[in-house]
């Protein structure tokens, strides 16, 4: 080893360079600071997850405080008498639901009478603190129950949204002031109620199983319909895209030569699986509802749309499955003289089948929250007031999806339709974490190891 | 190479480099190294041999304490270097590893220019005040090496560019860099060719004037070739350690002489 | 007769057919089905194939045609004046609506079927007639209009019985076809693969008739939109306001300036969140931390970013107002409302928090151990081997993560809908409101325009640039990302 170096070091070549020999005991003051940052560095990590943690409270948290006050409703028992004459005189009536709330001012004055609650407020007034629904209550009562006319039937009917933001504390006596419909007045009463009994917050089961409202009647909007909508939207996508998906991953993974068309296939999955959903929900619209003129914000529309978007997700779970498979298995089907489709569909494809389930419930669980292309094909502004009648109602009649009816009511600028939106989402977030469950026990379960 | 024995036996009087009483290495519930003592001279090559799995390497690395990263590993007994036990609660092994340098089997430069690779541990041990002693640790590490003359005209290009031996004597001289007084080589050669293999052996038998180097190989040869001492480890046992010369010759364990002469491993 | 009843009826033929095959099959090697080439359902498949393929394509390709062909002839029948009085697709979607009506008159009992053909506008108010069975009509029916839907309804109904004849014809001759070659040297499995094989094919190509889909519903919809609407005010032009009753001025800037504001801020909350995230959960945490904090951090990937919509509306943009707002805790007013670019862009960022980091984690994690080994071996400590070595060997895979999350966050909707207000502005302050092009898609397409005016086209305008632009921050970061990969290989 010569030394023509173009930088001569300094001092003998071959000893080593200068440094302060120390003892190891001792921790040199370079090294403190070194530990110094270590310590920093880790800091960051923590609070870095820590932050990460707290947003996660914090989001649930606001959905929970906000959302819970959906599923308690306030109720006002009044005991109507039914009578014959009174009914067949209101059916007789063009506007029939104002002959009933004539009954009921009626029978809540009584009420009020006999709890010994004394008010200066007229009927029409009195009126107010009911929802505008409470009349049409009575009568499909009356109506379906022609047996219970000529009794007092007890009813609990639905308190108006103002009220009940009262008693869950959204509403205070100040924001009234400006409200048409409601004033302090109302709420001293509603006090007085509440402490006779007459006026209790109760479970509300409608919310869960009932239908939309109209924007004047939040406390009467449920969400029922707009589950029902995302089932049959479900179930097109889960009969859809399931045996699509596989088909395309069996094909991909095991039949597919090393060509352009088979490249070009997998350049095209790993693109759709990144576009942005409203290009999808734009397809949806240009294809679906404009081309093929199938009705607008129906679920099977929906399901489409939402099938698109869930097959690269599904493809590349299953191809992941399959792949898992050892090929000890294919060989040993063939070695017995099955063809290779047979090897696949007997053997490989129920032994991948835990693996492609998981991520199908998975990929169901991403398309039960999307929102943007529903809006997209016609589920914004409709108000899904209706169950639908049938199973072919159930795909094609225009309904709701809990996503979009969730969007929908937080477009309403309504502290109480707010209110029920958060209510929503802990529905919809219920669903999701039960279809995740589902599949992580399924993966545990049947996950198997080779 | 092995024609200095009285200077040899000279440093067997003077005191060890590296003392190690009684060690014993767990991982887990496994006692993978058993009751070790071992004196290691100063300036001088020792080879660690023995068949695979014996624990040779496993050793190695508890003298630099790079087993501290694997969490299941926990160590008994004492290991000191110059006098102070390396495992000592008030030692950072920050420290100790500017002073134990280690080389892997196999070569690990960093994606960074060979200039880069060098400095690093210059920069973070804080050896230079400046870029002119830094320029200067880089420049006779690399010498030292033997590297200088074939990569002093492309300092800038990356340091995973070159070929295995030369890879191998980058992290020689990366090593180097910090001064350590003692290099641990675990297997250096067994991923090169022979003819980088003789350079590494050759630049090995240099490197001993300087500083303390303990290696461990699974070629008896090159024990034969590099080291002055050897020690012979089976099962996770010392079973005998000496001269080579000694060991390669007249062993006094019946498993040194069946490993030798080839029975096993 | 209906499709549902074609379908049936191919359906019972198939049934049919599947039972016949087979048993001729059988009965052609004696009983034992040992003589037979395949097993014996093959030979049962192989009729259903034959009888169910041609005939379903057929099917298909009738449904797409004949409404094309009934199209082009009912309006030949349309008058000029009557087209230039509104436009071909108003008139058109009148008489079929009138035809409509017709069918649910003759359907529910209101006139005969000769009736409903003979109508004339002149003797009978037809508005008022189809009123009657629940139709309603925006206007009286003209006459031409009349004859048009009378015309489109004879077609249709002649269209739909060649097609019965057709489809059920094409699918009997397909059942002899199967049948005829069924005999016990037959290769009926390898007919059967083949067929198989072909519908995965099908089914694999589904991929790409998605991606062309996508492409030409956005081009046709973009060029029609450019001839009504010049392009370069389009792509430069600084206002957004469209008015629907003409001279709106549909600038792009203020939408995509808004779009990477927003992005920006979601990036820098998300990208050191996520990245020390990673780096933490990869190299410091024992194995318990991180199998409890791993699928924590992942539990804000999946929830629907509607949620997130919600939180950044109804709870983060009030508490941001509630500090910047007038009125607030700082005394300023920088803040008019609840939503503004800040609200979106920190929730936002929530969002891509776990998507930076297990993306990190995945780079971090390829990066060798000998790598770390070789640091540590030289005295380094853990955090200057991250720092120095880790880091910067795995930045062009942090590259990539980061421009993916960037392709999300400008593709994402809902958040900036329900987060960032309506109004499209060019402004620097982020506490104001500033709208995005995903919401103005949203907005133009769900408003009251026309479909067929600029205001709802722009749409369309919108939605290709937004497509292109994330597939091409795509199509980088993948890049990126192989390249990087190679370095290890």
């Amino acid at each position: 080893m010569t030394d023509t170096t173009l930088t001569p070091p300094s001092g003998n070549a071959n000893a080593p360079a200068p440094r302060r020999i120390q003892s190891i005991l001792e921790l040199d003051p370079l090294t403190k600071k070194r530990n110094a940052a270590e310590a920093r560095f880790k800091l960051y990590g923590i609070v870095a997850i820590a932050i990460g943690l707290f947003f996660l409270v914090a989001l649930l948290w606001a959905i929970l405080s906000n959302g819970l006050g959906a599923f308690s409703q306030t109720f006002i028992k009044v005991d109507v008498p039914l009578v014959q004459s009174q009914i067949d005189d209101a059916e007789k009536s063009v506007v029939k639901t104002s002959k009933y709330r004539a009954i009921i001012d009626e029978a809540f004055a009584k009420e009020l009478a006999g709890a010994n609650i004394t008010t200066d407020m007229s009927d029409k007034d009195l009126q107010k603190l009911f929802s505008s629904g409470a009349a049409a209550t009575v009568r499909d009562f009356a109506l379906a129950n022609p047996d219970k006319i000529g009794t007092t039937v007890t009813f609990d009917l639905i308190a108006s949204s103002r009220v009940d933001g009262y008693l869950k504390g959204r509403v205070e006596r100040e924001d009234l002031a400006e409200d048409k419909n409601l004033d302090a007045a109302h709420l001293d009463l509603a006090d007085q109620m509440a402490d006779a009994g007459i006026l209790e917050k109760r479970f509300n089961w409608s919310f869960i199983t009932g239908t939309d409202a109209s924007d004047s009647r939040p406390e009467q909007a449920g969400i029922g319909a707009s589950m029902i909508g995302s089932l049959f939207m479900m179930l097109v996508v889960l009969f859809l895209s399931l045996p699509i998906g596989v088909a395309a991953s069996i094909y991909l993974e095991e039949f597919a030569p090393q060509n352009k068309f088979t490249d070009l296939i997998e350049v095209n999955i790993s693109n759709l699986a990144a576009v942005p959903s409203i290009v999808f929900g734009i397809l949806g619209l240009a294809v679906f509802i404009q081309f093929m003129h199938l009705p607008q914000s129906a679920p099977l529309v929906g399901g489409l749309v939402l099938t698109l978007m869930t097959l690269p997700t599904i493809i590349i779970s299953t191809r992941a499955s399959l792949k898992a498979v050892p090929p000890s298995i294919r060989d040993a089907a063939l070695g017995v003289g099955a063809s290779k489709m047979q090897s696949i569909f007997h053997h490989v494809l129920p032994l991948a089948m835990p693996g492609i389930l998981t991520g199908t419930i998975i990929g169901l669980a991403q398309a039960l929250g999307e929102t943007a292309p529903l809006l997209l094909i016609g589920m914004v502004g409709f108000i899904a007031s209706n169950f639908p009648d049938g199973v072919a109602a159930g795909f094609f009649a225009p309904n709701s999806a809990m996503p979009a009816q969730i969007y929908e009511w937080a477009k309403r600028a309504d502290p109480a339709f707010y209110e029920r939106a958060w209510g929503g989402i802990i529905v919809l977030l219920v669903f999701l974490m039960t279809m995740n469950i589902i599949a992580i026990i399924l993966r545990r379960r049947f996950e198997r190891r080779w | 190479m092995n024609n200095m024995p009285n200077i040899e036996q000279a440093n067997t009087m003077t005191e060890s480099k590296i003392s190690a009483n009684k060690v014993q290495v767990y991982y887990g519930d496994t006692h993978a190294i058993k009751d070790v003592d071992i004196e290691i001279q100063p300036r001088s090559v020792t080879a660690f041999i023995g068949p695979s799995g014996c624990g040779k390497s496993t050793f190695l690395r508890t003298l630099n304490r790079m087993n501290d990263t694997i969490d299941i590993c926990r160590v008994e007994g004492s290991i000191k270097i110059d006098g102070e036990d390396i495992y000592d609660p008030k030692v950072d092994p920050v420290q100790l590893r500017a002073k134990v340098g280690m080389v892997f089997q196999k070569p690990n430069p960093f994606p960074k220019s060979i200039y880069d690779n060098i400095a690093y541990g210059p920069r973070i041990h804080g050896l230079a005040r400046n870029k002119a002693e830094l320029d200067e640790i880089v420049a006779s590490s690399l010498q030292k090496a033997g590297l200088w003359e074939e990569v002093k005209n492309r300092l800038d290009e990356p340091g995973t560019g070159m070929s295995g031996g030369q890879q191998q004597r980058l992290c020689i001289a990366r090593a180097i860099a910090v001064s350590p007084e003692v290099i641990l080589m675990d297997e250096p050669c067994s991923a090169l060719d022979p003819i980088a293999t003789a350079k590494v052996e050759e630049l090995i038998d240099e490197l001993r004037e300087n500083f303390t180097i303990v290696i461990v190989t699974h070629s008896m040869q090159q024990a034969a070739r590099v080291s002055q001492r050897t020690a012979f480890f089976h099962l996770g046992i010392l079973v005998e350690e000496g001269l080579t010369e000694d060991i390669f010759t007249n062993p006094k364990d019946k498993r040194t002489q069946d490993y030798i002469t080839g029975r096993f491993g | 007769m209906s499709l549902t009843f074609i379908l049936l009826a191919l359906l019972v033929l198939a049934v049919v057919g599947y039972m016949v095959g087979r048993g001729k099959a059988l009965s052609s090697a004696g009983g034992d089905a040992r003589e037979l080439h395949s097993l014996p359902g093959y030979y049962g498949w192989n009729v259903v194939v034959s009888t169910l393929v041609p005939s379903l394509l057929l099917l298909v390709a009738w449904l797409f045609v004949q409404p094309i062909i009934l199209n082009s002839q009912v309006s030949s029948r349309i008058s000029e004046e009557t087209i230039a009085a509104s436009s071909l697709d108003l008139v058109m979607s009148d008489v079929v609506r009138v035809a409509e009506g017709l069918d649910v008159a003759v359907s529910q009992g209101g006139m005969s079927s000769d009736e409903a053909s003979s109508l004339r506008t002149e003797l009978t108010d037809v508005r008022s007639r189809l009123g009657q069975v629940g139709v309603a009509l925006g206007s009286d029916v003209t006459s031409e209009t009349l004859r048009a839907a009378q015309t489109y309804r004879s077609i249709s109904s002649t269209g739909y019985l060649l097609r019965s004849i057709a489809v059920l014809a094409v699918a009997i001759a397909g059942l002899a076809f199967g049948v005829m070659r069924t005999n016990k040297d037959f290769r009926a499995r390898n007919v059967v693969e083949a067929a198989v094989r072909y519908l995965l094919i099908a089914a694999a190509s589904i991929a790409i008739l998605t991606t062309v889909g996508i492409v030409l519903s956005l081009i046709f919809n973009t060029v029609e939109f450019f001839r009504l609407y010049p392009a370069s005010e389009f792509f430069f032009g600084l206002v957004w306001s469209p008015s629907f009753g003409g001279g709106s001025e549909l600038g792009i800037v203020p939408l995509i300036w808004a779009t990477l504001y927003i992005s920006l801020i979601a990036l820098a909350v998300a990208v050191p969140i996520g990245l020390f995230a990673a780096i933490y959960l990869s190299e410091y945490a024992t194995p318990h931390v991180r199998a409890i904090a791993k699928p924590l951090l992942e539990i804000l990937a999946g929830i629907p970013t509607i949620v997130y919509g919600l939180f950044a509306l109804l709870t983060v943009g009030p508490l941001l107002a509630s500090f910047f707002g007038s009125g607030g805790a700082l005394g300023v007013n920088w803040m008019s409302g609840a939503s503004s670019v800040f609200t979106a862009g920190v929730v936002m960022g929530i969002m891509l928090i776990p998507f930076v980091s297990s993306l990190s984690d995945d780079i971090i994690n390829a990066v060798p151990q000998a790598m770390r080994d070789g640091s540590l071996g030289l005295g380094a400590t853990h955090s200057e081997t991250v720092k120095q070595v880790i880091l910067p060997a795995a930045l062009p895979g942090i590259v990539g993560a980061i421009l993916l999350a960037a392709s999300r966050a400008i593709g994402e909707t809902m958040i900036v809908v329900l987060g960032a207000g309506a109004a499209a502005r060019l402004s620097l302050n982020p506490l104001e409101a500033m709208t995005t092009v995903t919401a103005k898609i949203v907005s133009q397409l769900t408003g009251d325009a026309d479909f067929a005016s600029p205001e709802a086209l722009v749409a369309f305008a919108l939605g290709m640039t937004l497509f292109v632009i994330t597939l091409g921050l795509n199509i980088v970061a993948l890049y990126i990302v192989r390249k990087y990969r190679e370095q290890y290989d």
